[in-house]
C-alpha cells in the first residue's frame, strides 16, 4: 500500500460541521503519517451519527428522510458505475420483505488501492454509512465484503466491528455487522457475483433479472454500494445534502478518492473535488518525474486519454466523456513517454481476457480472441479491420460488463494513440515494447477464475 | 402482444439450433454462439421464435417482455 495523502494538505480542528467546501472529507481525521482513525477518535472528529430512530412504515409517496437528502446530495456510486445511490436505496426499499446491506470493499481493478485504504485507514465511516443505509431501508443484516489479498483493510474493519461491540456504541436496533473475505478475481466484486458468494455459492456474475435489489443475499432485497460510497452517505446523513454539495460540479457533486499511479513524485491515494483538474492532483503528488505520454482513467475498464488532452483536463465523468472516459473506479494511471501504449493495451486486455469469469462464450473466445489481435498489432501482423471487428461482436454479449469494459479500453487505446498503433501494424515492435511495464497487474497472485468453467476453443 | 428475444449467455452452449429455427434474428458468431437482433417479434414471427427457445437444450432462448 503506498503513502496516503490529500489534495489539499489542510488539517482542521474537530469543530461541528466541517467548512463545507474543504478537504479532506473521508481523510479527516487520519494523522499526517497515516494512521488508522480508531473509534474515539472517529467520533471525535465527525461527531456522532445522526439516526432519526427504528423505521416507521413510509407512505407511498414518502421515503426515509435518509434517501430524500442523498437525492438531494446526488450521491453517485464511488465502485465504478456512477449508480445514484438514492435510486438504489428506493429499489431497494420498494422491495418486499426485510433486507440486507452489504459493503462492497473488494476492489478487483488491480489498478485501485482507494477501497482498501480507506478501509485501513477510515473504517468506522464506512460502518457508519452502512449502519445509516441499513436504517434507512430497516436491514437488521449488515455485510462488509473485504477481497482476501487485502489483509490490513480485512483486519482493519473486523477491528472496527470489535471496536464498537466494546464501546457500546451499537445502539438497540442497529444492524449485525459481520465482515466477510471474497476472492481477489477481477470480476468477484461484481455485484451479482458478490451476492452469489455471500449465499455460498461462487463469486461469479449472475444472468439478470433478478438483480440484487429484487433478489439479493438469501433472496431478500439486498443494497449492495461501494465502501466509498458508504462513507460518503455516512456525512451526507450527518452534514446534509447542502454541504456535501459545496464541493465538485452540479452533475458531479462531492468529492472522491482516486489512485494516483504512474511518474509522479508521490503515487497513492488522493481524496480531491470532482471536477477538479489532473493538473492539480499532479502538484499534490508533487509533480511528474518524467515526461507524460497519456493517462488511463477509470480502471481497466476505462478510457486512454492521450498527453495532448491532459492539459486542463477536469476529473469529472461529464468532462471525461469528451474522451470516451469516466471516472469509473476512480484510478488515474499516467502512462510516461518511456513505455509503449501498445504494449501496455495488450498486456492489459490479455490480462482482463484471463479473468473472464469463463461462464459467457462471447466472452471467453472473443475477450481471447480480441487480446491475441492486439498481441498481433504489437508483432506487426495485424488483420485490417479484426479489433473493430472483434470489438462489435464482443459488446453487450455478457452477462455482465467485463466484456464491454475491455472493447472500451481497446476502442479508447486505438483512439488516444493511433500513430502508435499504425506504426506498429505497418512495421512491429518498437523499441520501448520491451521496456519496464508500467500500468500495474498482479503479478501472478489473482488466479484466474476460470478453472471450473469455459475454456476458449482456439 | 410482442415479445424481446434474449439470450442467457451462461446458460448458452453454442448449439445454434435457435439459429435455424429463428434465422430471420439469430445469426451465429464465429465460435457459434448466437447474436439477437432484439426488436420485439410479434404474430407469425413469434411462434417461430417460441418454436425456437422451446427447441434449446439448455433453455437459454427468453421471449421477455418489452421493457
Amino acid at each position: 500500500m503506498s503513502a496516503a495523502g490529500t489534495a489539499t494538505r489542510t488539517q482542521r480542528a474537530p469543530v461541528g460541521t466541517p467548512p463545507a467546501g474543504s478537504l479532506p472529507r473521508l481523510l479527516a481525521g487520519v494523522s499526517e503519517d497515516g494512521g488508522r482513525v480508531s473509534v474515539t477518535r472517529h467520533f471525535s472528529v465527525h461527531g456522532g451519527l445522526p439516526l432519526t430512530g427504528a423505521r416507521r412504515s413510509w407512505g407511498r409517496r414518502e421515503h426515509p428522510p435518509l434517501i430524500e437528502e442523498t437525492h438531494r446530495a446526488g450521491l453517485r456510486g464511488r465502485g465504478g458505475a456512477a449508480f445514484p445511490l438514492a435510486r438504489k436505496l428506493l429499489a431497494v426499499a420498494a422491495a418486499r420483505g426485510p433486507a440486507v446491506v452489504v459493503a462492497n470493499g473488494t476492489e478487483g481493478e488491480p489498478a485501485s488501492e482507494k477501497d482498501a485504504m480507506l478501509m485501513e485507514l477510515a473504517p468506522h465511516l464506512v460502518l457508519d454509512g452502512l449502519v445509516a443505509a441499513a436504517e434507512a431501508l430497516g436491514a437488521r443484516e449488515a455485510l462488509i465484503a473485504t477481497c482476501e489479498l487485502d489483509e490490513d483493510a480485512t483486519d482493519s474493519m473486523a477491528l472496527a466491528v470489535e471496536e464498537r461491540d466494546a464501546a457500546g456504541i451499537a445502539p438497540h436496533h442497529a444492524p449485525s455487522l459481520r465482515v466477510v473475505t471474497a476472492p481477489g478475481h477481477y470480476v468477484a466484486g461484481q455485484e451479482t457475483a458478490l451476492v452469489s458468494y455471500l449465499d455460498g455459492g461462487p463469486a461469479l456474475p449472475t444472468f439478470t433479472p433478478p438483480l440484487p435489489f429484487e433478489r439479493g443475499v438469501g433472496r431478500r432485497p439486498t443494497l449492495v454500494s461501494n465502501v466509498e460510497t458508504l462513507a460518503h452517505l455516512a456525512l451526507v446523513a450527518r452534514h446534509g445534502a447542502g454541504w456535501f454539495r459545496a464541493l465538485g460540479t452540479p452533475a458531479s457533486t462531492g468529492s472522491t478518492l482516486v489512485t494516483l499511479a504512474g511518474p509522479v513524485a508521490r503515487p497513492g491515494v488522493y481524496e480531491i473535488a470532482l471536477g477538479s483538474s489532473l493538473e492539480s492532483l499532479a502538484r499534490a503528488a508533487g509533480g511528474t518525474t518524467r515526461e507524460v505520454r497519456g493517462a488511463l482513467i477509470g480502471g481497466y475498464a476505462g478510457a486512454f486519454v492521450p498527453a495532448e488532452s491532459l492539459r486542463g483536463l477536469a476529473l469529472s465523468d461529464e468532462h471525461l466523456a469528451a474522451h470516451g472516459g469516466r471516472m469509473g473506479s476512480g484510478v488515474v494511471a499516467l502512462l510516461s513517454s518511456d513505455c509503449c501504449p501498445v504494449a501496455e493495451t495488450a498486456r492489459v486486455a490479455r490480462w482482463m481476457a484471463e479473468q473472464s469469469s469463463g461462464q459467457c462464450g462471447p466472452c471467453v473466445n472473443g475477450l481471447d480472441a480480441l487480446a491475441g489481435e492486439i498481441e498481433a498489432v504489437a508483432r506487426g501482423r495485424a488483420t485490417d479491420g479484426r479489433l473493430e471487428q472483434l470489438s462489435a461482436t464482443v459488446a453487450r454479449r455478457g452477462a455482465c460488463g467485463h466484456p464491454d469494459g475491455v472493447v472500451s479500453l481497446v476502442g479508447s487505446a486505438l483512439e488516444a494513440f493511433p500513430s502508435a498503433f499504425a506504426h506498429h501494424a505497418r512495421g512491429g515492435p518498437c523499441d520501448r515494447c520491451a521496456s519496464v511495464p508500467e500500468l500495474p497487474l498482479p503479478a501472478g497472485r489473482v488466479a484466474s477464475p476460470r478453472s471450473r468453467t469455459r475454456r476458449a476453443r482456439r | 402482444m410482442s415479445r424481446r428475444v434474449r439470450v442467457n449467455p451462461i446458460a448458452c452452449e453454442a448449439h445454434g439450433m435457435c439459429a435455424e429455427l429463428l434465422p430471420e434474428r439469430i445469426t451465429l458468431d464465429e465460435w457459434g454462439y448466437p447474436v439477437v437482433d432484439e426488436k420485439p417479434v410479434s404474430g407469425e414471427e413469434l411462434a417461430h421464435a417460441k418454436r425456437a427457445a422451446q427447441a434449446c437444450p439448455t433453455f437459454a432462448l427468453l421471449l421477455e417482455r418489452p421493457r
